[in-house]
């Protein structure tokens, strides 16, 4: 039996907009406030009425272009119906058949693999809901509602079924996050909801030269990228029992879509009452709202305006800076400011193998310890391509480089700010210029020489590593000496 | 002359010669309202004194010397489906008995500007919804003409309240032929301006992509004069246009020169009164006598209007009115079960007869599998006759025809005909569904009293143009200058 997982994710991502998508109120995540960002026509109050923020929708298309897709010359409004708490107006205003953007594509590389290019169905714009509050206590409390998310501009974007393994789903949804803050237009904060995932899974299995589809399930609320993973895994291989015992397939009759949540406690899926099981929704285009045309200059003017993605940039680390995937990767992935960060330390001390070890090393370690992020690193960027540079310069070693790092972010803590100028006293003051006076490194390896006869006469009788003593002993006496130069100079010696 | 009885235009002048105060007039009318309102039932509710204080504020600003706007001191009631901040908006609906709207429609914002005092809220069929003012929750209007008649609808209580003097102006909107067929039933003269020309923001939508406010008046002048301060771009509605006003009272006495009268064969067919007939043919003659050139133009497609229109405005109407789910404000079910209860009970509950029918009749053209055949096949029809309206504009300035097919027809002689009362807007849908501009003025009376109203047309934005047009019918005739019996009206409230 050979089994192949179908998954495509629908991914709901809150627009980064000062205002709602139809009214002026201010967009912010605010549940202590309940109900303190809205108005008549978020409130779905009689007689209000929706207009476009255009804000909003410049920076869909921005997303849009960014994810490859055609943009519509012609879009339009239309209301999807449904009855809840959380939606004033009893519908929501979507897009249903003329979505602003379709046929799109982006490339998902999971480590050690090929890259995989997953199309994209479309992406439109609507309005959020609010949301409702139930009393969790037991005591069976009246229900809240709070709008103050109803009408925030919400872009949902569908891919087509190209996924094949939860770690591309993974990848997918990280590469898609990536890109998103690149562009600026969202926070993507999952844990506030502003990046919300579902995806749908069944198999293709071929068994006895027969291909059978199983049931398409839809697991709702994914709101990590570990959780997307592990609902997929889980989904994969709870519907292959499914199908080992029951036989159910795709089109059998009686067999519609399931919807089911997602606990990560407890690491399984459940099925849940979806909403759509009854549902017809009953679109029709909105006539509160005007059509809108898409001109080719404003079109011209949002590519002009976009900002070397994540893709294309990680790409270039590789081909001209000459760094490994896996270093450009590591930058790259950490967003746009860090690798901002790298490109200047690249720059200032030129040489970017030099300066990707450093930055995805030692100063994302301290950003880790630290818990902060490269926005609040107190080492500038020069400051520490200075330091480096030293290094490429062969003014300094690797080492003291390490030792005169750890000192300039003592001082930043202790609240001096570390700038460019600071590095050369710096070195002079610990002693670890590398000592380039043959004399002083003559004499010093003379001088241990002359304390080791017994190392001189196993490296003369051919034991390489019987040096090594008299590299420390020299080493120790001159601080600044790199270990590679004294040893090349002993041997020199010893050979004459 | 009482100043109930005077024209818009004496009232302003009155008021800005000094012979009378906003006070005065705004007591005047309110009086009128006591005295013939027990009998009409034109409003739901006003506030005296609320209008009063607001036609004092108005006499102190003139005598600070400050310049007033064009309607300084001019009483104007305001169909209940329109929002004013803090004052009851209630559709006539038991769903909305309670509602009071913390924001100002556009139009009450312009009525506010232009210094005008709104001193009463009218009745109408429950959200817009009907032709007679019989669906309204709280009863309904009764045409000052015989009180056993139904003023029309669903603006009939702004429509009664005119005809019996309680206001020379009032505002309106047409969904249908909502102002036009019960300015004709009430012998007065109402207007739907072009789509777009006035905004909707504020007005509780029954069918948003038809719903247009106007103005109802006495006169032609009147009208005019309340269109020009209602009309303009408002960006918080995006289907409200943003092209200029023009003054539509500047050359409004001056007669178009070489005007062409269109007359619709398909409006004189099966169904028309003989009385209505005469009467409509009587003006045409009149537009002739004008030196008019009149000429017969085809509107093939008019004879779907009806049944296009019964797709989309129910359609849109039962997804306007999916918002009062007793939730967030109107309505909610004392008990209830659970959340769908809450909805269905609710629901259930306030809305009336007519407007469930309305959001079934939606619900069914929007359904999945439906679609395509209904509301789909609707909007191509509604296409059709968009285009049957540009063709014929090519070779006429105006259309005149019917505004109805009949007179006011009895209260209750159609409540259980709901078919019949839709037929009711047969010549009035179409301007709706095209988006053109309509009027309909007083053209003469039927043997039982009745008014009859003449339903002039014109392509969007003439809305200048068909004013000329009427007022230069209205130059001629005595129809306007027409009241009903409103000693008897005040005598024989009580009994």
């Amino acid at each position: 039996m050979n089994v192949t997982p179908i998954v495509g994710l629908e991914v709901h991502v809150q627009l980064l907009t000062q205002s709602k998508l139809f009214c002026g109120c201010v967009n912010r995540f605010n549940p202590d406030e309940p109900n303190t960002q809205t108005c008549p026509v978020c409130l779905g109050m009689p007689g209000s009425l929706p207009v476009m923020n255009r804000e909003a929708f410049r920076l869909a298309v921005t997303t849009a272009t960014a994810l490859n897709c055609e943009i519509a010359r012609f879009t339009k409004w239309d209301r999807k119906q449904y009855y809840y708490p959380d939606l004033p107006k009893g519908y929501q205003i979507s897009q249903y058949d003329l979505p602003f953007s379709h046929d799109g594509w982006m490339d998902v590389k999971v480590e050690d693999e090929d890259p995989v290019r997953v199309r994209i169905l479309r992406v439109h714009l609507e309005e959020d809901a609010g949301k409702n509050i139930h009393d969790e206590s037991g005591r069976g409390a009246d229900s809240q509602v709070d709008l103050n998310r109803a009408g925030t501009p919400l872009l949902e974007i569908v891919s087509q079924p190209d996924i094949r393994t939860a770690a591309q789903a993974r990848v997918y949804l990280e590469e898609l996050h990536l890109l998103l803050t690149y562009l600026g237009v969202s926070d993507c904060n999952m844990q506030e909801g502003s990046l919300r995932c579902d995806a749908n899974v069944n198999l293709h299995i071929e068994q006895n030269g027969e291909k059978i589809a199983t049931p398409i399930v839809e697991v709702k609320n994914l709101n990590s990228f570990r959780g997307v993973e592990a609902a997929i895994e889980y989904e994969i291989g709870r519907q292959q029992r499914e199908f080992e015992k029951t036989g159910r397939k795709l089109g059998d009759p009686g067999v519609e879509k399931e919807t089911r949540g997602w606990n990560a406690d407890r690491g399984v899926s459940f099925a849940q009452r979806g909403k759509e099981e009854a549902s017809d929704y009953r679109y029709f285009p909105d006539p509160d709202l005007v059509p809108i045309v898409v001109t080719e200059e404003e079109l011209e003017e949002i590519r002009s305006a976009q900002c070397e993605l994540p893709a294309a940039r990680r790409d270039r680390f590789q081909k001209e800076l000459g760094l490994s995937e896996y270093d450009a990767s590591v930058i790259i992935n950490q967003g746009a400011e860090f690798a901002g960060y790298f490109e200047t330390v690249a720059s200032t001390c030129g040489d970017a193998k030099q300066a990707a070890n450093w930055v995805s090393q030692d100063v994302l370690r301290e950003l880790n310890e630290r818990k902060v992020g490269i926005d609040e690193f107190p080492l500038p960027a020069d400051v520490l391509g200075t330091l480096l540079q030293r290094i490429v310069a062969g003014e300094i070693t690797v080492k003291s480089g390490r030792e005169l790092f750890a000192v300039l972010l003592e001082e930043a803590d202790g609240g001096t700010v570390p700038a460019v100028d600071r590095i050369d006293p710096l070195i002079d003051e610990k002693g670890l210029r590398v000592v380039k006076d043959t004399g002083a490194l003559d004499a010093a390896i003379d001088s241990a020489l002359a304390d080791s006869p017994k190392a001189v006469e196993d490296f003369r009788a051919g034991k390489q590593q019987a040096i090594g003593p008299v590299i420390g002993k020299v080493m120790k006496q001159l601080k600044g000496a790199d270990a590679k130069a004294v040893r090349e100079r002993i041997i020199e010696r010893l050979s004459e | 002359m009482s100043l109930t009885g005077q024209s818009t235009a004496q009232l302003r002048q009155a008021f800005a010669e000094g012979q009378a105060t906003a006070a005065e007039i705004a007591t005047a009318f309110l009086d009128q309202i006591a005295r013939c309102d027990e009998t009409v039932s034109a409003l739901l509710h006003h506030d005296r004194e609320a209008a009063l204080a607001r036609a004092a504020e108005v006499d102190r600003r003139r005598e600070a010397g400050e310049t007033l706007g064009p309607l300084a001191g001019v009483p104007v009631i305001l169909k209940d489906n329109i929002c004013m901040r803090g004052v009851p908006t209630t559709c006539a609906s038991r769903m909305l008995e309670n509602f009071v709207p913390p924001y100002d429609a556009h139009v009450v914002e312009r009525l506010q500007a232009a210094d005008a005092v709104v001193i009463g809220r009218a009745n109408l069929d429950e959200f817009a919804m009907g032709s007679s003012c019989e669906n309204s929750a709280f009863g309904p209007t009764r045409n000052p003409w015989n009180p056993e008649c139904s003023p029309g609808g669903s603006s009939g209580g702004s429509a009664a309240a005119v005809a019996a003097r309680m206001a020379p102006l009032a505002v309106g909107s047409d969904t249908g032929g909502s102002i036009r067929q019960p300015a004709a039933f009430c012998g007065v003269v109402g207007m739907k301006p072009t789509y777009g020309r006035v905004s909707r923001y504020g007005l509780v939508a029954f069918a948003s992509s038809l719903d247009q406010i106007g103005p109802f008046s006495t006169d032609v002048h009147g009208s005019a004069l309340l269109l020009e301060a209602l009309a303009g771009h408002d960006p918080r509605d995006t289907t409200s246009v943003d092209q200029p006003v023009p003054s539509y009272t500047e050359k409004l006495d001056r007669p178009l020169e070489g005007l062409r009268v269109g007359i619709v064969k398909e409006h004189f067919g099966e169904g028309l009164d003989e009385e209505v007939n005469a009467a409509v043919h009587a003006a045409i003659d009149v537009y002739r006598s004008l030196g008019a050139e009149v000429k017969e133009v085809s509107l093939p497609h008019s004879k779907y209007s009806v049944a296009a229109y019964y797709i989309i405005a129910p359609s849109e109407a039962s997804s306007n009115l999916a918002r009062y789910d007793g939730v967030h404000y109107g309505h909610r079910a004392e008990s209830f079960e659970n959340m769908v209860d809450m909805y269905e009970t609710s629901r259930g509950e306030a809305f009336g007869e007519e407007v469930k029918r309305r959001i079934m009749l939606g619900t069914y053209a929007l359904s999945s599998g439906y679609y395509d055949a209904y509301y789909l096949k609707a909007l191509k029809v509604r296409r059709l006759i968009r285009e049957d309206f540009d063709k014929a504009f090519a070779e006429v300035d105006i259309i005149a025809g019917p505004a109805t097919p009949t007179t006011a027809f009895r209260i209750g002689e159609m409540v259980d005909d709901p078919l019949a009362m839709y037929l009711n807007d047969i010549y009035t849908i179409g301007a709706n569904l095209a988006g053109i501009p309509g009027l309909s003025l007083p053209c003469g009376q039927s043997s039982a009293g009745l008014p009859i109203g003449l339903q002039l047309l014109a392509a969007p934005f003439e809305e200048e143009r068909l004013l000329r047009a009427a007022r230069m019918y209205e130059a001629q005739t005595d129809w306007h200058g027409g009241c009903p019996d409103l000693e008897a009206l005040a005598g024989s409230a009580g009994q």
